[in-house]
């Protein structure tokens, strides 16, 4: 009788196998994408500013554009995407087993992360460091004021090793509650079970945005860690991290260039010869990545420059009010920097 | 089946053939899809370079944990972070197993109380214990903890030194400067001596029937230990009391929310489960155990506690096995809340690492012999008792 | 993971004889013990009755903004007005949500009419077998016109009954298998089905979610995915499976042996006499616990929050993310949940006991 049981669950397997729910990938993952119709992309469960869906289910926010302006350059449409919520556990085996195409989710690019976990990182898209949040009613100035107190956290790769650093090489001491998600450390940190609450800069920003008001609380300004947020893609597949990437620096060289979602139309007209190669009215770039000729075009359009995307879901007059900082232009004090379309 | 005129000894090798048959394919069976599911596995590690195998378990760990039962320091190893999240499971597993069958049982016998608005209470209490997930209470009680209690600036004192405030609860803790082991010591003796003493003085009460003093020796040799150690040894100790520093109460010793939360899920949870089985054991017992009881002139307290319960143990401890293993399983919920038990620092582990089989695998070894263990454990309780009903 | 502890005693309890007498005044007020656990009882009720109404009628905010809520102390309706919508159905398209809502409906009224023991037919089942298809293409979409949605947008009350109703009737049938094999005579198969019950029993059912949604794809050849909701509701199969077997041999041992031996004697063979004789008259004595099993697992689907998925407990926790609302109802949020799960539970619970009577009653 137990082969039985093993006949039934090889059917299950078979039957599941044949279900929807299981895709066979093809070759390469723009192939994968283009047969599906849709870009299936990776964000996190819900952080103002970042990947938000607002009552009516539409996702809003940086990581969400960035998946935006990857669809524009496949599809020419930004709304051709599945959003999959992801959790800070699971993220890379989503991307491992290939049940998304690509990761845009606040994740910080490091050496171990591209060396062990099958994955690669395309260029990186908010400059970030990790930070100290605390109320102001404490009447703290800097973290090093900070010995003794309790400090929540989220079970980041490195966010709790950093603090201890900080600490060790301070002096000081403190108490750490880390916590599996992110509500119940936000509830924490309001409700004054921790005094201060630590992680990237720009979620910190997403925290104060979110609460009840973001005036009563203050970010210190010692950042204690480099986190460069970058998306993520599968190891191996040079050419869909090639699409990630120029799709990344088409927003940021057409801030460069002076190119918005408004004027893209006119700048079709421009004499600079690689804005005329951005926007594929010469050359043809795009098909060299198996694009259309007119991606740079599409995603400009659809999406807009880099810092119309910024200053739309993170910038001074949204409720994170954040201010570019190194996520400026190098010829404008920042670290962006997109290398040369030609 | 063969419908021709073999010779019944024919059939049964035939049958016999056939189940080995049967065997052999299901262990084939079994055997290819485990290579097959490694193969795959291997590949796919190899593949995207992901690293395998235990070596991480020496390597240093780096991140700190809130609660350490045992002396841990980021510097110290995922092995020892790990021991510390095993602790931790089974402090809070543990207690909450002592708790919910001590209130467990009050609620079931509470449950079967003449008085209909005791035991419509108690039924209240139980049902709304069991129709709503764990889970959903441990979100709950810690939400409540919270907000509702005043954050450590404004802590409440109940006591001198005994502090509670959202940040949890703190009461004085005792530093000893030495004699601490001389101590326990003393009141160990303390209580194997009492109970001692009890034990032979039933059995020669029972042996010649005549009254022995019974609670005044007991007492006198609980204490008498602990009163010779005080004044023979060097035992020094001073009380370590809260204060509120710049941030916390600094000192003392402190009692986390996510762990009161943890515990306090965990036993409600089970005392309502341990009401239904201590309920249903003494309604197991025969109404005439109780009339006889009462016929000879014990009080309704003494029936239960010497005549009932003791019977109905033998009908509880079976399904009481099932609530303890299920409890320490139902610990590894602290995950949501943020105490770190097993399953939190591997998970952390996990992240760390990138390496997921291994920590998984391990948390689920653990877990099995915990159940293994508890089950083995009360397997010898169980006989114990039954015997002891004859 | 309370499914264990729900499975066993739940029938024995129901067969406490009802609380006798204590009608008159006596039951309250016999002696002076009894005089006083009555008055502290009431004190308690009344002391619960008193914040109860407070909380949620006289301090409350019936009608009003987030900043109305914040100023006062007593619950918070409009934020369950204002999320319902969200806390139901998560981010399944909103123009689309009628769908999902339909399909629960429809899912709600389907369980209703089965739970009547005298229109247990072969029409039945064959209703089922058109019923879940319907239902399946009512929430994915992509044919008569619907919207396709991704699995990965489904969440909310939809998903929690999904997980639980899929999840057991895919693990009955195994179930009964793996019971079978327990008792067999053959010692390979006998240990291997022991191995797999008794492991995944001894196990939490966090530590089977973790291991489906983070190793199973491992296991995976390169190129197959199984999608998140997929893996988690194999967990739940394979977890629910091994507790059924166990109710199921239970049912299967307390068979009187000779039916057995009658249906061999007639020349039936094995699979004929065991489906046709023996588990028949297995499973109906074990419908009632198994009916109690089915509480504690759709209780314990709630764990899937930790993998990341949006069942109901998850939707009504993200909610509580919305920056207007933030930290300002969170016990509204819960105590909604619970109410929720209460219902559904109590019901399933009520449904239990009443079967019980029902199949003691057609035996004597």
């Amino acid at each position: 009788m137990k082969i039985s049981v093993r006949a039934c669950r090889l059917a299950a397997g078979v039957l599941l196998l044949c279900s929807t729910a299981i895709a066979a990938q093809a070759a390469t993952t723009l192939e994968t994408v283009k047969a599906r119709g849709k870009l299936i992309c990776g964000v996190s469960m819900g952080t103002t500013g970042f990947a938000l869906a607002d009552a009516q289910g539409k996702f809003a926010g940086f990581d969400v554009d960035v998946c935006r302006a990857i669809a524009s350059a496949v599809f020419g449409d930004p709304t051709k995407i599945d959003f999959v919520l992801t959790n800070i556990n699971t993220r890379f085996q989503s991307l491992q087993s290939g049940e998304i195409d690509v990761l845009s989710r606040q994740t910080t690019m490091t050496y171990s992360r591209e060396a062990s976990l099958g994955i690669d990182f395309g260029p990186t898209v908010f400059y970030d460091g990790q930070g100290l949040m605390v109320a102001k009613s404490l009447e703290v100035a800097s973290a090093k004021d900070l010995d003794g107190a309790a400090i929540c956290t989220l079970p980041g790769t490195t966010t709790a090793q950093n603090l201890a650093d900080f600490f060790r090489a301070t002096g000081k001491k403190f108490e750490l509650v880390v916590f599996e998600n992110p509500d119940e450390n936000n509830n924490a940190f309001f409700s004054g079970r921790c005094d201060a609450v630590s992680s990237d800069r720009s979620d910190l920003a997403s925290i104060r945005a979110a609460s009840k008001s973001p005036n009563d609380y203050l970010v210190l300004p010692e950042t204690i860690s480099k986190e460069p947020l970058a998306p993520a893609v599968r190891q191996n597949d040079s050419n869909w991290r090639d699409i990630v990437s120029w799709s990344v620096w088409t927003m940021m060289a057409a801030e460069e260039k002076g190119i918005t979602q408004a004027n893209v139309e006119e700048k079709l007209k421009s004499e600079d010869p690689e804005v005329q190669r951005m926007l594929g009215i010469t050359d043809e770039l795009g098909t060299m990545l198996g694009l259309d000729k007119a991606f740079g075009y599409n995603i400009i359009k659809n999406v807009g420059n880099y810092a119309e995307v910024f200053d739309r879901n993170l910038g001074e007059q949204t409720a994170l009010g954040l201010s570019r900082g190194p996520n400026a232009q190098w010829n404008n004090g920042g670290l962006l920097y997109a290398p040369p379309f030609r | 089946m063969s419908t021709s005129g073999f010779s019944g000894l024919f059939l049964l090798r035939d049958r016999r053939i056939r189940e080995v048959a049967y065997q052999v394919v299901c262990i084939a069976a079994v055997v290819a899809i485990g290579w097959y599911l490694f193969q795959n596995a291997a590949a796919n590690l190899a593949r995207q370079d992901i690293a395998t195998g235990f070596d991480y378990l020496s390597r240093e760990a780096g991140f700190i944990i809130s609660e350490t039962p045992i002396d841990y320091q980021p510097s110290d190893s995922y092995g020892r972070a790990l021991l510390v999240g095993l602790l931790n499971t089974l402090t809070v597993a543990l207690l909450a197993i002592v708790l919910g069958t001590v209130v467990g049982t009050l609620v079931g016998i509470a449950r079967l109380s003449k008085n209909p608005l005791l035991s419509r209470l108690m039924l209240a209490y139980v049902e709304a214990l069991r129709n709503v997930p764990l889970l959903l209470y441990l979100f709950l009680w810690y939400s409540a903890i919270i907000f509702t209690l005043p954050p450590v600036k404004q802590a409440i004192a109940l006591l001198p030194g005994v502090f509670v405030s959202n940040s949890g609860l703190v009461v004085p803790a005792i530093v000893w400067h030495s004699g601490f082991w001389t101590v326990i010591a003393a009141i160990a003796a303390g209580v194997v001596a009492a109970f001692a003493w009890r034990t032979v003085a039933t059995r020669r009460r029972i042996a010649t029937g005549k009254a022995v003093p019974g609670w005044p020796v007991s007492l006198t040799l609980l204490v008498l230990p602990f009163v010779i150690a005080i004044a023979v040894f060097d035992i020094r100790f001073e009380f370590d009391w809260p204060e509120l520093g710049r941030f916390r109460l600094t000192g003392g010793a402190h009692l986390k929310p996510e762990f009161v939360a943890l515990l306090l899920g965990l036993t409600l949870s089970a005392s309502a489960t341990v009401a239904e089985i201590v309920r249903s054991g003494i309604l197991a017992i025969g109404k005439g155990q109780r009339e006889a009881a009462q016929a000879l002139g014990l009080s309704s307290g003494r029936t239960m506690r010497l005549v009932i319960l003791p019977q109905a143990l033998r009908v509880i401890v079976p399904p009481l096995t099932n609530i303890y293993v299920t409890t320490f399983k139902n610990s590894s919920l602290a995950i949501a809340i943020g105490y770190p038990d097993l399953v939190m620092v591997s998970n952390t582990i996990m992240n760390q690492t990138g390496q997921a089989m291994e920590p998984i695998a391990l948390f689920m070894l653990v877990y099995l012999g915990l159940s293994l263990a508890t089950s083995l454990l009360m397997n010898w309780y169980n006989a114990r008792v039954a015997l002891q009903g004859r | 993971m309370s499914t264990m502890a729900n499975s066993g005693e739940e029938q024995i309890a129901i067969r406490a004889p009802a609380q006798s007498g204590g009608l008159g005044a006596s039951a309250y007020f016999g002696t002076p013990a009894n005089t006083i656990v009555t008055l502290l009882c009431l004190a308690l009720l009344a002391l619960a009755a008193k914040v109860a109404v407070s909380w949620l009628v006289i301090n409350a905010v019936f009608d009003g903004t987030p900043e109305d809520c914040k100023a006062s102390v007593g619950a918070c309706w409009p934020y369950l007005t204002a999320k319902l919508r969200y806390m139901l159905f998560g981010i399944y398209p909103f123009e689309e949500q009628w769908r999902p809502l339909t399909a629960t409906a429809l899912f709600i009224l389907a369980i209703t009419i089965s739970c009547i023991p005298r229109l247990w037919s072969r029409w039945l089942l064959l209703g089922w077998v058109v019923l879940l298809p319907v239902l399946y293409l009512l929430m994915a979409g992509g044919a008569f016109g619907l919207a396709e949605v991704p699995t990965s947008q489904w969440g909310g009350l939809p998903l929690s009954f999904m997980l639980t109703f899929v999840g057991l009737v895919c693990a009955l049938p195994l179930g009964i298998l793996l019971a079978l094999a327990r008792l067999s005579n053959l010692p390979a198969i006998r240990i291997l089905a022991v191995t797999f019950i008794e492991l995944v029993r001894g196990v939490p059912l966090i530590s089977i979610l973790f291991m489906a949604s983070v190793m199973l794809p491992l296991f995976m050849p390169d190129g197959v995915t199984i999608d998140k909701l997929l893996r988690a509701q194999v967990a739940i199969i394979l977890f629910a499976a091994a507790y059924i077997a166990e109710i199921v041999r239970a049912g299967l041992q307390a068979l009187p042996r000779g039916q057995t031996e009658a249906a061999q004697a007639l020349g039936l063979h094995y699979w004929q006499y065991t489906f046709l004789v023996i588990i028949p008259q297995a499973l109906k004595t074990v419908i009632p616990p198994l009916v109690s099993l089915f509480i504690g697992f759709f209780q314990d689907t709630t764990l899937v929050t930790i993998v990341g998925l949006l069942d109901f407990l998850n939707t009504v926790r993200t909610a509580l993310r919305d920056p207007n609302w933030q930290g300002i109802a969170v016990l509204e949020g819960y105590l909604f949940a619970a109410a929720v799960y209460f219902v559904f539970s109590a019901l399933m619970g009520a449904y239990s006991r009443f079967l019980e009577k029902h199949f003691r009653v057609g035996y004597d």
